[in-house]
């Protein structure tokens, strides 16, 4: 049986209705985007006159080509080096299961639910005395132990769930460990890896506190970051302000819209694992 | 005392998961005696750099932080034994102590809200939006997800200003009357914030949600429907009790932002107009590096971590649970 005519109507309206508090608010930041600088705009109502000026002003004056540059360059050092370093632990846990795996895999679950405001400000002193702070370093070397936990226990639940017959086979022909892992289990664990991958991207590229904390110089951080120095410089200036935020903004979603099915699907994943 | 009754409680779960005896006589079987001493050196070499790098940056951080706690300091000057003092101020002090208490109030807005609707809009799609109308408001809703938390604040900050679109909208439907600076007012600063979190977290939600009920038998939903139950009857007497795992996820990740929320907040009203939508984060960021008062700052990071442990347990003990 269907769902009746008027049971589709309402629930049809309430998907929309729900559409339109998503979409409005980027709309609106749009539409402000483009009326002229330092003046208070309107709601939705479309400029007499858009300056799409705006973008470029916007673009020169938050120094976007050295931001991609900076967040670009933070993505590419925090992903891959994550990604390595904790396929090996989750290896060695799941897979190998050394005798004291178990206590390991615990205290690296300790570390799910850390919020990073609980230990930024030891994080401030330590990047001080061993002489990283305000420098790019100082974001990526944190996050690259921040995100050990949630990464590990992700490419561990991948590894559990093998085959131990895999291993044996492996073991049989002579393979050492490193066999063992560069040549059967990593090329096996593509799938999650790349996941892992996309969610770490995103992660890193929308890192705020880190970034607001750890160093001082907007061209130095992630993009995320520069955004709030942004603010904090053009909170006067509505129609720039929005226009900067759109350009911020551009790259994720283009992103999104390539990647989607892959992004949301990394993203419930990593939940539903985490 | 709470972190060490967490560490025994996740230690056994794990137990039940890894199981690591029967691998270990496996390996001796494959190995000859001599070897096994050189592969356990071997296994710890893979573990090592990911250990290293979370201890450093990670557990090293987390005992200072408990060590500052104990102490009054300026991040420069000479440090001062205080014992347990700075926890006391916090709990005296109505204006830190209150940022507990509002991280609480967020929690409304970040999950209760993000859950509760998103599971009537996950059964909407489920049931009556199948197709195309189904996957473009999936993709839609879950937009918010992907930009970043300033992003969102800096937009909503605009939207919520006294001539941005709120208002503009309320007008329109004749409600000028209750129109105002959203964020800068006394008591709807926190509810405002608390919209922001539902815009960002809803479509996370609903996508997580959907995909659990694909996972239910849709024979159930068409049974239920031969006996004429409509969507009422059909969302709490077979959508809710059979995603108990999912919404258990969605409560855990969602209860998370609320309790250590900063971006959004810091980014929307920084914790104003006075203390109304201070949460902890902010809190630690202005003692720790506005007012220069380590301790105290360290002392309230690390109750919130306590804090969040506290709270997430037993939402995780229960869906593991209903999940078996």
């Amino acid at each position: 049986m269907k769902p009746s005519k008027s049971e589709l109507l309402v629930g049809r309206l309430f998907l929309f209705t729900l559409m339109a508090f998503t979409v409005l608010p980027f709309i609106s930041i749009f539409i402000t985007a483009l009326y002229p600088s330092n003046t208070i705009p309107n709601g939705l109502e479309w400029p007499s006159d858009p300056q799409w000026g705006n973008f470029i002003e916007a673009f020169k004056v938050a120094n976007m080509a050295a931001l991609l540059g900076s967040s670009t360059f933070i993505v590419l050092a925090v992903v891959p080096v994550s990604l390595v370093i904790s396929t090996m632990a989750a290896f060695a846990i799941g897979i190998l299961r050394f005798k004291g795996s178990g206590v390991i895999l615990t205290l690296f679950i300790f570390g799910l639910t850390l919020p990073f405001g609980g230990i930024i400000i030891p994080l401030y002193f330590l990047e001080r005395a061993i002489g990283i702070y305000n420098t790019r370093l100082a974001i990526v070397l944190p996050l690259i132990g921040l995100y050990m936990p949630f990464a590990v226990y992700w490419m561990r639940s991948h590894f559990v769930n093998m085959p131990p017959e895999i291993s044996e086979a492996a073991r049989v022909d002579g393979a050492t460990s490193w066999d063992l892992f560069r040549h059967i289990h990593v090329p096996l664990a593509a799938p999650p890896i790349v996941s892992l991958g996309i969610l770490l991207s995103v992660w890193t590229w929308n890192q705020f506190l880190l970034a607001l904390v750890l160093v001082e110089d907007p061209t130095q951080r992630t993009m995320a970051g520069a955004l709030g120095a942004f603010q904090g410089h053009y909170a006067t200036n509505v129609p720039l302000l929005c226009a900067g935020t759109i350009m911020i903004l551009v790259p994720t979603l283009v992103i999104f819209v390539i990647f989607q099915r892959q992004i949301i699907n990394a993203l419930i994943q990593g939940a539903v694992k985490g | 005392m709470d972190k060490f009754e967490s560490i025994s409680s996740t230690e056994k779960t794990m137990s039940e998961i890894s199981n690591d005896t029967p691998a270990l006589t496996q390996n001796r079987r494959i190995f000859p005696h001599g070897k096994i001493r050189r592969e356990h050196l071997i296994s710890w070499s893979f573990v090592l750099p990911a250990l290293f790098m979370y201890a450093l940056f990670v557990l090293v951080p987390l005992v200072l932080s408990v060590f500052y706690s104990f102490f009054r300091w300026n991040g420069v000057g000479p440090m001062t034994w205080v014992g347990l003092k700075n926890y006391f101020t916090i709990v005296q002090f109505p204006n830190l102590f209150g940022s507990i208490f509002n991280a609480f109030k967020l929690i409304i807005f970040f999950s209760f809200i993000p859950v509760g609707l998103g599971l009537v809009v996950a059964s909407v799609i489920n049931r009556m939006a199948t197709g195309r109308l189904g996957s473009i408001a999936r993709t839609v809703i879950f937009l918010p997800q992907v930009i970043p938390l300033v992003a969102a604040g800096i937009i909503w900050g605009w939207l919520l200003a006294l001539p941005g679109l709120v208002n503009e909208l309320l007008r329109l439907v004749g409600l000028g009357s209750i129109t105002r600076a959203w964020l800068g007012d006394f008591n709807w600063a926190l509810p405002s914030v608390g919209v922001i979190g539902v815009w960002v977290l809803l479509g996370f939600c609903t996508v997580l949600l959907v995909t659990g009920m694909t996972k239910v038998d849709p024979a159930l939903y068409e049974s239920a429907r031969i006996d004429g139950a409509n969507w009422f009857t059909e969302f709490f007497n077979i959508t809710i009790p059979l995603l108990k795992h999912e919404i258990g996820v969605c409560l855990t990740v969602t209860v998370i932002n609320a309790l250590s929320a900063f971006d959004i907040v810091w980014v929307s009203t920084a914790g104003g107009p006075g203390n109304a939508t201070s949460v902890p984060g902010i809190q630690i960021y202005i003692l720790g590096f506005s007012q220069r008062s380590v301790g105290l700052a360290s002392a309230l990071a690390v109750m919130l971590m306590i804090l969040v442990l506290i709270v997430i347990l037993p939402i995780q003990r229960l869906t593991r649970e209903t999940a078996k």
